[in-house]
């Protein structure tokens, strides 16, 4: 219990610190951007709206830091994020909500399956020692990781979606169907989303191949192991239950952590495909100067690691007996 | 009659062990880096991330060997194929590419040792700062650690990038370095936590050395080989990171580099008028660059931790 | 003297089931009728034994090199006994135990030698032929309960697991068993669903020989069980021990650092130094009058708790360099005795009153040249 509510403490520390970056981030900038910010859009937005963000962002405003501080949380934490700028009239909060679906699609599905798939592999890559495989693994995925994900994005365009035209690369689906939940929609989807899908899987994978196979040799050299081979017992409960049970503890909080890479790269691979989730439109709200819009996105991403942080933890406490004790 | 084969004298087929160490220094940074040097050698992977990373900085730092145009210079006719004149052919803007190529190395490899240095610097001065006053420092240090971590890098790089528009080499170094040193000082920390008890530091502590005598010259250089793996990461990532900002067109457009070709290359449609070169060749080199630091990074795993190296099976089939 | 013929090496894919995944591949050469460097024949015959190691040999493939850290080992056990291993640290006796009971993994092999336990050669056997012999006939303790038990499984689901491996699904058969040897060793059953860590150290300890003793084999390998545990732990370890072994009637190889624990509980002991046995006999026998200049060593360096006081003795320098082992007698640089020939000569194991000693002291002595005859 005490385990649960530091970290929950914790979680609380961070969605702080994250706010304070983004309500002093602007404001410590030479010359206060959003002033550029606010002069752009002055004839496009609501007087009220324009209000808003000048105390938002401390612009020609007569309030204390301290009460423009007071007033950002307060809204932050009620939800009132602010009117998007680049797609005015619609507001943030709409924005985003309609894009965490693609991400979550796109990103979550992906990781999930890169980091199963990923740790299969490196537990029979720790299993299986001495041959040719154990020589080429660890080199060949690290090489795999080094590779930008924006650049295998594009290299992947270029193989499948230019030269053998065997896949679509714009757009999260065919613009000029209307989005329903059809099957046939839900084809032209997934069809849209393979390569991003492909390329995050190749970037990521060998992250998770080579940091399982790597705790995984470890733990077969752990006492627990040999004593399961005493006992007699076969082969593949050894693997999985007494090697890869223990193996897979470390590598669930390195997971939650490096989520935070993983959303980076996929804010790249939203770009190069324009897939209309979260990266892509932080990046489109960076590149017209809409701020509000980049503050609320990278707001929510900081919570989606920390949820990822959160589950993982709950995973090892269901998975080690000795972290429920220890709490 | 069956034979024994003598056990106690090395036969002939015997691998004699070769001590590369001559003379081993009494101090321990000096053996840290002794160490390496003997690792780098005998470690295939090692051995080639090494001479990549030595190739790449010999070409950024000596460009015009190589490259004999100017690389902004936007003279050529424009997407010419690879030929005598041009090795990779023109960009759609009528540079050499090649001479982008080789200039483009020198931005690069500026930040990545440039953020090496700079993040490897205060995560040292922080890990064992934290580890070594302990107490209260360290949890507060430890937790400042804890929270920079989990708040995701690559967006806040993304909005301090757009706030500031456009983000010069120097700049770039500044920000990724800033933002980056939380994950290196962890790893830091733990160590020279487990260093903190052992008994030459003991031994300086009853000798009276100060507390900064005995951070900076008993601890630091025992922990030599995680500080050059701490560099390597940080590199490793710098490269990355700033390559990514310039094609997303926060980098400074000014500066010819591997990511900014890829930000131009993607501007001017090089898919459509089929110039793949412009996409593969500095993408190749981001790899490259990348994989030499990652590669010897790993290889610096491999060696403190021997199991993980490939399995030896055994040369000489026995016989009775 | 020559030994009998050498049997053909069997190649590694003529064994039966030559199907081997990677890391528990192993050699294959079986080696009996060994001719030692001193000329000595092996008696064979030892038909009562429940265990027969002859001239078992281990390395470890190092990159610096190879190591061999077991030299030719060879000894007997007859059923119900008590043999301990001794010697310092690094003389090879957990590897020997390893090997014995064929839990060796990379970069450890076994180059030469047999191990005949109930009537096979359990070098020569593959993965599946030895898990119908482990646990039921051979069970293995090992140092420290807290890295040898899964610590994310309960006891019980440990104790069920090799179990349902040997045959047994019963859940009520596993459910009753595993209470029945918890008692054994004075732990309440409730504690079968307990973790590791719950436990103190002496009751993860006992928990481990209650899993040993779970089929009731013949023999039971210990790996310096009471080394974990605080002097008073030990010895309520050890007459523990003593009391199952009474009750059940298995045999025990001990191996540990401490002489002086063992002393009272076995019957035979095997002292051990670099990679090599110094001297085999009965225990009284060894305490009392023993053989070896590096026995006498040990010996002298546990005091007597009765008797004169005297100053505290040890045996000067450090055992070789397994990598690059001496040309002749291994504790000939440390030896108070030593003579010129034992820097040239290896010298093989005499046999004087009943002892095995590895010394020259010895040759020459009644019934030299021979192995011994427990």
């Amino acid at each position: 219990m005490r385990f649960a509510l530091r970290r929950l403490g914790f979680f609380l520390l961070t969605l702080w610190a994250a706010l304070t970056l983004n309500f002093v981030l602007p404001r410590l900038m030479p010359g206060n951007p959003a002033v550029a910010m606010i002069a752009k859009f002055k004839g496009g937005v609501s007087p009220q709206a324009l209000k808003a963000l000048e105390t938002q962002f401390g612009v020609q405003t007569h309030q204390s830091l301290i009460s423009q501080y007071g007033s950002y949380v307060g809204n932050m934490a009620t939800g009132k994020f602010g009117v998007s700028l680049s797609q005015y009239p619609a507001s943030v909060g709409h924005i985003v909500m309609d894009a965490i679906p693609w991400t979550l699609g796109l990103v979550g599905i992906t990781t999930i399956f890169a980091f199963l798939l990923g740790t299969g592999i490196g537990i029979l890559g720790a299993w299986r020692r001495g041959g040719l495989l154990d020589s080429i693994m660890p080199p060949t995925f690290v090489i795999t990781s080094v590779i930008p994900y924006f650049w295998l994005g594009l290299v992947l365009i270029l193989i499948f979606g230019v030269q053998l035209k065997w896949l679509p690369y714009f757009f999260s689906y065919d613009y000029t169907l209307t989005p329903s939940f059809s099957l046939s929609f839900i084809g032209n989807v997934i069809e849209h989303a393979i390569l991003p899908a492909v390329t995050l899987l190749i970037t990521t994978i060998g992250t998770w191949i080579l940091t399982m196979r790597n705790t995984m040799i470890t733990t077969l050299a752990e006492d627990y192991v040999r004593m399961a081979r005493a006992k007699g017992l076969p082969s593949r409960r050894i693997m999985l239950d007494y090697a890869a049970r223990n193996a897979i503890l470390p590598n669930l909080t390195g997971f939650a952590m490096s989520l935070g890479f993983v959303l980076g790269g996929a804010i790249l691979i939203e770009y190069v495909f324009n897939y209309q989730g979260v990266g892509y439109w932080l990046l489109a709200a960076v590149d017209n100067e809409d701020y509000p819009l980049m503050q609320a996105l990278f707001l929510l991403i900081t919570v989606a690691v920390l949820v990822a942080i959160l589950i993982s933890d709950i995973a090892t406490a269901v998975l080690d007996p000795r972290t429920r004790d220890a709490g | 009659m069956a034979m024994i084969r003598p056990l106690s004298a090395p036969g002939p087929d015997l691998p004699v062990p070769v001590s590369r160490l001559s003379a081993r220094s009494r101090n321990p940074a000096v053996r840290g880096l002794q160490r390496m040097t003997t690792a780098i050698r005998s470690n295939r992977k090692a051995t080639w991330g090494f001479v990549l990373l030595v190739l790449f900085c010999l070409v950024s730092a000596f460009p015009w060997v190589l490259a004999h145009d100017d690389p902004s210079a936007m003279i050529y006719p424009v997407s010419l194929g690879p030929s005598a004149h041009h090795l990779l052919g023109t960009t759609g803007l009528g540079q050499d590419m090649f001479a982008q190529l080789i200039w483009g190395a020198r931005p690069v490899l500026l930040i990545a040792f440039g953020v090496g240095l700079g993040a490897t610097g205060i995560a040292v001065l922080i890990g064992v700062a934290a580890a070594y006053l302990g107490g209260w420092w360290d949890a507060v240090l430890n937790l400042v650690v804890d929270v920079l971590l989990v708040i995701p890098l690559f967006p806040l790089l993304i909005i301090i990038a757009g706030y500031l528009h456009s983000a010069g080499t120097l700049v770039m170094i500044a920000v990724i370095t800033f933002t980056g040193w939380s994950y290196t000082a962890r790893q830091l920390r733990s160590q020279a936590l487990s260093l903190r008890n052992r008994d030459f530091l003991e031994a300086a502590r009853v000798r009276g050395e100060r507390r900064l005598y005995i951070v900076v010259v008993e601890i630091i250089p025992t922990m030599t080989s995680l500080i050059v793996a701490s560099f390597l990461t940080n590199a490793l990532y710098a490269v990355l990171f700033s390559t990514s900002l310039q094609f997303i067109g926060l980098g400074d457009p000014t500066v010819v580099s591997w990511g900014t070709m890829l930000r131009s290359a993607e501007n001017n449609e090089a898919f459509q008028t089929g110039q793949a070169l412009w996409i593969i060749a500095p993408g190749l080199c981001i790899v490259g660059l990348g994989a030499a630091f990652a590669l010897l990074n790993y290889a610096f795993d491999e060696i403190g931790n021997p199991a993980l190296r490939p399995l030896r099976r055994a040369r000489v089939k026995r016989s009775g | 003297m020559s030994s009998g013929a050498a049997e053909p090496v069997p190649a590694i894919a003529d064994t039966a089931a030559g199907v081997r995944r990677g890391r528990f591949r192993r050699r294959l050469e079986a080696v009996p009728g060994l001719q030692a460097t001193t000329g000595a024949t092996y008696q064979p015959e030892h038909p009562d034994a429940i265990l027969d190691v002859r001239d078992l040999s281990v390395e470890y493939l190092l990159d610096s090199g190879t190591v061999v850290a077991v030299d030719r080992v060879s000894f007997a056990l007859m059923p119900g006994e008590f043999v301990a291993i001794v010697g310092e640290s690094g003389c090879g006796k957990s590897t020997l135990l390893f090997a014995i009971a064929q839990l060796l993994s990379p970069p450890a092999e076994i180059i030469g030698g047999s191990v005949t336990f109930a009537g096979r050669n359990m070098v020569e056997l593959t993965d599946s032929a030895l898990n119908a012999i482990r646990w039921k006939d051979l069970s293995v303790v090992m140092q420290s309960a807290m890295n040898a038990l899964n610590p994310v499984k309960s006891i019980g689901a440990q104790f069920k697991d090799v179990m349902r491996a040997h045959g047994v699904t019963a859940r009520q058969e596993i459910a009753s068993r595993s209470a029945e040897v918890l008692r054994m060793v004075g732990i309440d059953p409730i504690h079968l669903d307990s973790y590791p860590h719950q436990l103190s150290g002496g009751m993860r300890q006992r928990s481990m020989i209650a899993m040993a003793l779970l089929f009731t084999p013949e023999l039971v390998i210990m790996d310096e069980p009471t080394s974990a545990l605080d002097v008073v732990a030990q010895r309520s370890l050890m007459v523990q021990i003593a009391e199952l072994k009474e009750r059940f009637g298995f045999a025990v190889i001990f191996v540990t650092h401490d002489m002086s624990l063992v002393s009272h509980f076995s019957d035979r002991l095997m002292v051990m130094y670099a990679g090599q046995v110094a001297e085999l006999g009965p225990t009284r026998q060894l305490f009392d009058s023993p053989a070896h200049p590096y026995t006498v060593g040990l010996m002298d360096a546990f005091p007597s708790i009765r008797g004169p006081r005297r100053p505290l003795s040890g045996i000067p320098g450090s055992p070789p360099d397994l990598a690059r082992p001496p040309q002749g007698c291994r504790f000939a640089p440390r030896c108070p005795k030593v003579m010129d020939r034992c820097q040239a000569d290896p010298p093989g194991l005499y046999q004087v009153d009943g002892i095995d000693v590895r010394c020259f002291l010895y040759e020459g002595a009644v019934g030299a040249d021979r192995w011994s005859k427990p």
